[in-house]
């Protein structure tokens, strides 16, 4: 099993990067998780985490980015609710970068 | 002699034979898909009386049974598990 | 434009004992990414997987049922439930989940998902999809 070294110890992941057992997770890991997809943190980008995290924990999986970008919509406002700024957040797909860095296995029908 | 059964009853034949063969001093133990034999109001909810009948619990609890279960049915814990397999002589599986 | 083709899923065994239940699901989210028209049956077993108050803390199994609740999310809602399957496990609709979905044309209203159909019903449903899906 591969592992990330996160300030000296070590946290186990899964071939592409993903986070191993979603319980390892704290905030500091999601740090270290943004860093290797070279995302840098800031509020906004919290603010999708934390939905992210929020939606898996009630219903067990990682939304479909067309289920994020409305969910989104509706929690945190229409101008959040739409690809283009999910997208400047997270350049390499909102739905696979978020959910890495939120510690949430890859989302099912992420291809 | 303890009969243990694990395949739904509405979907394979297991548990209906296990009761129309199993002694009337003998228990049954309803494990994984089995605990749905334990349903009340059931169609084979009236074979239930011929012996006495347990389930596991996690099985119940998995599968969020445990209101539904028909009065009589007791259920076991691993511990109890354990308990009705070396308590018993015999041990017939209805796989 | 794509045309858009009625996707009718089958869901006839129960969870955890199987792992057609879970792998149903999976699929209905998969496809749930391309504009089609999907409907759920549950009938036989199946009817078990949206049973309400299912707890795997003890059995170490993962629950997936809470995933079900996320299925209007997805723009699945459509869940037709067989009378005669529910009858003969001594159930009724309120053992079930109350899976629901937000109507987009009528100010986002709450409504129930679940439809009780009988077994001639069912048959309409299978004969008037374009695809069936069976698990």
């Amino acid at each position: 099993m591969p592992t990330m070294d996160v300030n000296g110890s070590a946290v186990e992941v899964d071939e592409e990067g993903y986070l191993s057992d979603i319980n390892d997770w704290n905030k500091v890991i999601g740090a270290a998780l943004a860093e290797t997809e070279e995302v840098e943190l800031t509020d906004a980008h919290w603010e999708v985490i934390d939905f992210l995290r929020e939606y898996y924990d009630e219903y067990q999986i990682a939304p479909a980015v067309r289920v994020l970008t409305k969910a989104i919509g509706k929690k945190l406002g229409k101008d959040k609710g739409n690809s283009k700024y999910l997208y400047e957040l997270f350049p390499y797909g909102p739905a696979k970068q978020a959910c890495k860095i939120g510690g949430l296995p890859k989302p099912t029908g992420c291809i | 002699m303890l009969h243990i059964v694990n395949k739904s009853p509405f979907e394979r034949d297991a548990f209906t034979s296990c009761m129309a063969h199993a002694a009337a001093d003998s228990t049954v133990l309803l494990i994984e898909d089995g605990v749905f034999a334990a349903m009340k109001g059931s169609t084979v909810a009236d074979q239930l009386s011929k012996t006495k009948v347990v389930a596991l619990q996690s099985d119940v609890a998995a599968r969020g049974i445990e209101a539904n279960l028909a009065d009589g049915v007791e259920m076991v814990d691993y511990a109890g598990f354990v308990d009705l397999v070396t308590d018993n002589e015999k041990i017939q599986s209805w796989v | 434009m794509s045309e858009i083709k009625n996707f009718l899923y089958v869901n006839r065994k129960a969870p955890y004992g199987t792992v057609y239940a879970l792998e149903s699901l999976e699929v209905v989210l998969i496809g749930a990414a391309f504009d089609q028209d999907v409907s759920l049956i549950f009938m036989d077993d199946g009817v078990f997987q949206i049973k309400k108050d299912q707890n795997t803390e003890a059995s170490g199994l993962k629950n997936f049922s809470p995933t079900y609740n996320a299925l209007g999310d997805y723009d699945v809602n459509k869940i037709y439930v067989e009378k005669e399957s529910l009858e003969a496990r001594g159930m009724t609709i309120d053992d079930l989940m109350p899976l629901t979905y937000e109507d987009e044309d009528d100010d986002w209203a709450e409504k129930s998902s679940i439809r009780m159909v009988s077994a001639d019903e069912i048959r309409d449903l299978m004969e008037e999809s374009d695809v069936v899906l069976s698990f």
